[in-house]
């Protein structure tokens, strides 16, 4: 009699009931918190409110259901309380578009002065309310040692503006504010704000990257995350169809892509150091990534910007090199990724499509 | 038993009185003795438990104070000029929100030029922010004023501005009397928030209102201040009552009953105004002064009432609407929209009030009792403009004109000025 084999165990689908209780993730269980609810107005395809279901739920499991949230305007704020209707069921404020962390501080403030240290803080906003208008907030909460988790749902642009340029905007990406008209690349090749590594000069207990292509790991480094006492920052990529000019069913894939090339690099840090890296499991070349968005559009119409793209391919291998993402060039960190899904990584990996 | 004590040093102990839960601040003259001797009485352990945070912008110290009232904490700050116009956009955010955070204001010039000393420019600009405004005359009342605050602010659900004069209030020391605690206790009772952030009770705060609802919110914060005309004066007779003296409330008048000419202002300039009114009412002049207690709300009918026997009017502002006039005097223009001019005065007439605006103590400018004496003399002689800058170098002001007039680059005004009036080692211009 041969062995049964269940293929999905080990997979990061959600709801794969075959795996042990202890391993499932935090959506499969039935008697998850559902923080952000049904019923929401994001966008078919949303990485943002993927993300932010994913980190909040993982945010109550850790707590015991004892969190608060302080929200930044943005996208996640508009598409979740259209009043009288809101999808949060967890105690939630928004405030003004920069001051997220501060309020949040505000808030684990009275909770230490009300002896309620059980319950814990999450701040979240989106890449513009945290890198650009939210940081001076956001590093005086650092500094202080402020004992807050900060969720930064990166997508790259003002989405909610109508895709204006952010500092975490990346080069030669087109948004309405960076227009590749002539030889303008779209957004300059200047340096950005890498906000983790900024978290990091701050030596906080726990800084974190994560995408939506990786659920589990996002589940698993908010549980982390709240181990800390302190301030700490989770930087999660949320791939935003309308933003990116991406089909709405591509937003885990290209989630995966960004990660996959080496552009965004997936990590952990303690205290200012780099502890654990997420291996690339099987490198595409940064085009694979470019190609399925609009934003880019303009790097592979007519002859093509191959110059630009060799300019994106160096800084997808500088970060390569930088945190030791190939594993075959010798990883600095401990590869986190379970090792079902790292099978499962290089399955989907063999079966992407380079450009057209 | 009353203490030799600093403006800023009775305003701390009497916060630290009321039990604060969360302080947060950020440096600015002329308010940091208020928050340095706060954050001295919390490390020490006196006021625990409560939380000092130090922060790093006026605005996160505002957003600060919003997150700590809405999870139930009592919380204050204190700020003054720039400070107070980098919070802005969180001024109307609490106020939006109906949180009752308390803070002080220190009242400082605007710049540029910049300027430290003490006028009305700060505060005045944030009148329409949703905050209640209250003015204290003296030390004494603005360490009164702190505890009707948080009464009221945690009693409407609104927060609440105590603004000070700077330097002339905070840094002057005076025999006073703080508020003593067991009496602050029975009359402020603890923080019982209308709304809080709690797991057990999960709320959503600060969500989105578009059209079909924000008319009516916004009137609602309309109808809460309106609600603040009448608990602001009944919590000054409560505090009297319970402390013996006299602090707060809508409007105070000094000797106006039966004045043909009554000063109405805000603020310290009322203790020499007074100085100079008793001084002409020896000389059988028939003046007087009110003070504007409570600027938000506004007190309408109460103002038009302690004018109705007025022949004229001096609002006199240190601050002022440029290419306008004065700021308070159309609050009180508004007042006495269609108000006769009293019967039995000098001028019997049928025309309405007589009102002038004196704009006078800019950035920090001493505003004498020689100059307020001349100012009513000239008033009472008819000699007053409606609006008059008050002891205006006219010389130097008309020489800058003519130079800006003539074309080319002359250079910044301030500097100008200052060389003009020979304050500058390299001489005129």
């Amino acid at each position: 009699m041969s062995e049964t084999r269940f293929y999905q165990t080990g997979t990061f689908a959600v709801g794969n009931r075959l795996l042990d209780e202890a391993e499932a993730s935090v959506q499969a269980d039935p008697e998850r918190a559902n923080a952000i609810t049904k019923g929401h107005r994001a966008c078919q395809g949303c990485g943002e409110a993927l993300g932010a279901r994913y980190a909040l739920d993982a945010a109550v499991r850790a707590t015991g259901g004892r969190v608060i949230a302080a929200n930044a305007t943005g996208c996640l704020e508009v598409f979740s309380t259209p009043f009288p209707e809101s999808s949060w069921r967890l105690p939630w404020i928004h405030s003004l578009f920069g001051n997220a962390p501060a309020v949040a501080t505000g808030v684990a403030a009275a909770l230490r002065a009300k002896g309620h240290t059980d319950i814990r803080v999450v701040g979240q906003g989106g890449d513009g309310g945290t890198v650009d208008i939210g940081l001076a907030c956001l590093s005086g909460m650092f500094e202080r040692g402020d004992d807050v988790l900060y969720i930064c749902y990166d997508n790259e642009a003002y989405m909610n503006t109508g895709v204006q340029r952010s500092a975490a905007t990346p080069p030669a990406a087109r948004t309405a504010t960076t227009e590749p008209l002539g030889e303008h690349p779209g957004n300059s090749f200047e340096q950005g704000k890498n906000l983790p590594l900024i978290a990091m000069a701050h030596e906080i207990p726990y800084v974190a990257t994560a995408t939506v292509a990786e659920l589990r790991d996002l589940e698993r480094k908010v549980a982390r995350a709240m181990e800390f006492r302190g301030p700490r920052y989770l930087h999660v990529l949320v791939p935003c169809p309308l933003g990116w000019g991406s089909a709405t069913s591509d937003t885990i894939n290209i989630a995966r892509l960004a990660k996959e090339c080496g552009l965004f690099p997936v990590f952990e840090a303690e205290h200012g150091r780099v502890v654990a890296v997420s291996p690339i499991r099987r490198q595409v070349p940064v085009e694979q990534y470019l190609c399925r968005q609009k934003r880019y559009a303009h790097l592979f119409a007519g002859e093509g910007r191959a110059d630009l793209i060799a300019r994106l391919q160096a800084a997808a291998d500088r970060n390569i090199e930088r945190f030791g993402l190939l594993a075959s060039a010798g990883s600095r960190g401990e590869d986190t990724t379970e090792r079902p899904a790292r099978e499962l990584l290089d399955v989907l990996a063999a079966s992407e499509r380079g450009p057209q | 038993m009353p203490s030799q004590l600093e403006g800023s040093q009775a305003v701390a102990a009497t916060v630290a009185r009321c039990r604060p839960e969360v302080i947060c601040a950020y440096p600015i003259t002329p308010q940091t003795h208020i928050v340095e001797g706060l954050s001295r009485m919390v490390a020490a352990g006196e006021l625990a438990p409560c939380e000092f945070v130090n922060v790093e912008s006026e605005f996160a110290a505002m957003s600060v104070a919003i997150g700590a009232s809405a999870t139930g904490a009592r919380a204050y700050t204190a700020t003054a000029s720039q400070g107070l116009l980098y919070m802005a956009e969180a001024l109307f955010n609490a106020a939006g929100l109906g949180l009752p955070i308390v803070m002080t204001v220190a009242n400082r010039a605007i710049g540029a030029p910049i300027n430290i000393w003490n006028d009305h420019s700060d505060s005045m600009a944030l009148r329409d922010c949703g905050w209640i405004q209250l003015y204290a005359a003296d030390n004494q009342e603005a360490a009164d004023m702190h505890v009707q605050a948080f009464r009221l602010a945690e009693q409407l659900s609104l927060p609440v501005m105590v603004c000070m004069d700077g330097f002339v209030l905070t840094h002057a020391f005076e025999p006073l009397e703080v508020p003593e605690r067991e009496r602050i206790d029975a009359f402020l009772p603890p923080f019982a928030p209308r709304q809080v952030l709690d797991p057990a009770d999960p709320v959503t705060i600060g969500a989105m209102v578009g059209p079909e609802a924000f008319t009516e919110v916004r009137y609602l914060a309309h109808a809460k201040q309106m609600d603040a005309l009448d608990a602001i004066p009944a919590i000054a007779e409560e505090f009297e009552r319970a402390f013996g003296r006299s602090s707060g409330g809508l409007l105070s008048g000094y000797r106006c009953e039966d004045a043909e000419t009554v000063v109405v202002a805000l603020g310290s300039v009322l203790g020499t105004l007074e100085e100079v009114i008793d001084r002409m009412r020896d000389e059988g002049r028939r003046v007087g002064a009110l003070a504007v207690k409570s600027f938000r709300p506004f007190p309408l009918a109460e103002l038009r009432a302690a004018l109705a026997r007025a022949q004229r009017v001096i609002v006199l502002e240190r601050a002022f609407a440029v290419g306008v006039g004065g700021i308070l005097s159309a609050d009180v223009h508004a007042a006495l929209a269609g108000l006769p001019r009293a019967r039995g005065g000098d001028r019997d007439d049928e025309d309405a009030v007589e009102m002038h605006t004196v704009i006078a103590g800019l950035g920090g400018r001493a505003i004498t009792r020689r100059s307020l004496r001349s100012m009513i003399d000239d008033a009472d002689a008819g000699l007053l403009p409606t609006l008059h800058f008050m002891d205006l170098n006219s010389e130097v002001v008309q020489r800058e004109l003519a130079r800006s007039r003539g074309g080319g680059r002359p250079g910044p005004h301030a500097e100008n000025i200052l060389r003009d009036l020979g304050l500058v080692a390299a001489g005129p211009v």
